[in-house]
């Protein structure tokens, strides 16, 4: 199973898994930037004194968060090129990771919104303040340390959660795991090596997350501002 | 996206089929939750008492053990750890996805469990010393039982999360929810109907399973401190 010549035939074709690391961490980035985007938007959302926005955010959020990624991802790789969207697989990747993700984000931006006392937005408001600039210059700098930990959580998850683009033959890791190994029937090592390759990427943010909540913990005591 | 496709996905035959697949996906994750409990338990009471007796060197050791099991394990992608277990251990596709599955969720678990050990008052187990409890007794008869109230929300919220990840059961090849619409979709080829329904099913399920989550959380909130 682990004998030197199988893994000498990996080493071989390292390049196939260099590229399946690069797609996983391209979708990965981009994905994460049009979460935090989306997350930010629709969390702000939650929180406004708009009916219309809070129900857009409160729909938004549960949607995606309660129907699998899988199953949006077929919805944007299968579904959307039946009405005149043809995505190339990567944007498709973005696209589900994202809008998936951005649910999530949305929550804990919510949170942290809510974890902000409400004596800041009214002393804002006093101050002659819009809503949007009490958001954008006092309450969302004040949630940052309150969002961050489980923001890098979520980015762990991102990156575990872009495997699924294998399902839709998204040339990122996990799809070149299965087709290397299946080609070449070499199971084991192909797995070993890309479960190494995965825990390279998430176990230093998984790592920066728990130093991220350590540092609130004791700056704070887990008390909001 | 029409109305004849919508009909076609709601016609008896293909709702039986997603019906039947709503039911592989409720068994699995049924399933994998009640292993996961019992396997996460056992792991994370392996963790604490390490935590708790680090000058026992069995103690010390196989709480390490315990706690590289859920950093590597957690930290992976599920697909990779199902089609790991289908691929290498060459068994039926519904039983590697539900071991897979176990494998990565009895690490999550633990975290659950730990949490709830954790959770328990430190005058309790005082109290049950100065009663001459065993370590056993104590953990069997009094943490436990107290800790089990504050895990039974996210122990919930797993459920939830492990319903909506059968869905990666369908990279092995399983017909779970998602898979059966894949079938209904390919052979009539009404995607965007197909997925928009299966979708409305997760999030029923999900939803409704999310309300209970939360009025569980209220109910056992009450009475506690």
């Amino acid at each position: 199973m682990f004998s030197i010549e199988n893994w000498l035939a990996l080493l071989q074709d390292w390049r196939v898994f260099a590229s399946g690391l690069e797609q996983t961490l391209i979708a990965s980035v981009l994905g994460l930037l049009l979460a935090v985007v989306l997350g930010v938007v629709m969390g702000v959302f939650a929180a406004a004194p708009v009916g219309p926005l809070r129900l857009i955010s409160r729909i938004y959020v549960e949607f995606f968060r309660n129907t699998p990624l899988v199953t949006q991802l077929f919805f944007y790789y299968h579904g959307l090129p039946r009405v005149g969207f043809t995505l190339p697989v990567m944007a498709v990747g973005v696209l589900g990771l994202g809008v998936y993700t951005g649910a999530f984000i949305a929550e804990i931006v919510r949170a942290g919104i809510q974890s902000v006392r409400r004596g800041q937005l009214e002393a804002a408001y006093s101050q002659g303040f819009t809503y949007l600039q009490a958001m954008r210059h006092i309450i969302l700098p004040q949630t940052v340390r309150v969002v961050l930990p489980p923001l890098t959580n979520q980015f762990v998850n991102l990156i575990k959660n872009s495997s699924a683009l294998s399902l839709i033959a998204g040339y990122d890791l996990m799809y070149q795991a299965d087709s290397w190994s299946s080609y070449n029937l070499l199971y084991a090592v192909t797995y070993v090596t890309v479960a190494v390759l995965y825990l390279s990427l998430t176990l230093p943010l998984a790592w920066l997350t728990r130093r991220l909540e350590e540092r609130f913990h004791r700056q704070w005591g887990g008390m909001s501002a | 996206m029409s109305f004849q496709g919508l009909l076609i996905v709601l016609k008896p035959e293909n709702l039986r089929a997603l019906l039947m697949g709503l039911g592989v996906t409720l068994k699995m994750a049924v399933t994998v939750i009640i292993l996961s409990f019992v396997f996460g338990t056992l792991l994370a009471i392996i963790r604490f008492s390490g935590d708790r007796h680090p000058d026992r060197a069995v103690a010390r050791w196989s709480g390490r053990l315990a706690f590289t099991y859920i950093e590597l394990i957690r930290n992976l992608p599920m697909l990779l750890l199902m089609l790991a277990v289908y691929l290498i251990g060459r068994m039926p596709a519904l039983r590697a996805a539900i071991i897979g599955m176990t494998v990565f969720t009895t690490a999550i678990m633990a975290e659950i469990v730990r949490g709830g050990l954790n959770s328990v008052d430190k005058g309790q187990w005082e109290a049950a010393v100065s009663q001459g409890f065993s370590y056993r007794q104590i953990l069997q008869l009094i943490v436990l039982p107290q800790a089990l109230r504050s895990m039974i929300p996210p122990i919930v919220s797993q459920f939830i999360t492990v319903v909506k990840d059968t869905a990666f059961a369908w990279g092995l090849g399983v017909f779970e929810l998602t898979g059966s619409g894949s079938l209904i979709y390919t052979k009539y080829a009404n995607p965007m109907e197909t997925l928009l329904v299966i979708a409305l099913i997760y999030f029923v399920v999900s939803y409704l399973m999310s309300r209970v989550a939360f009025r569980l959380e209220r109910r056992l909130a009450v009475g506690s401190y």
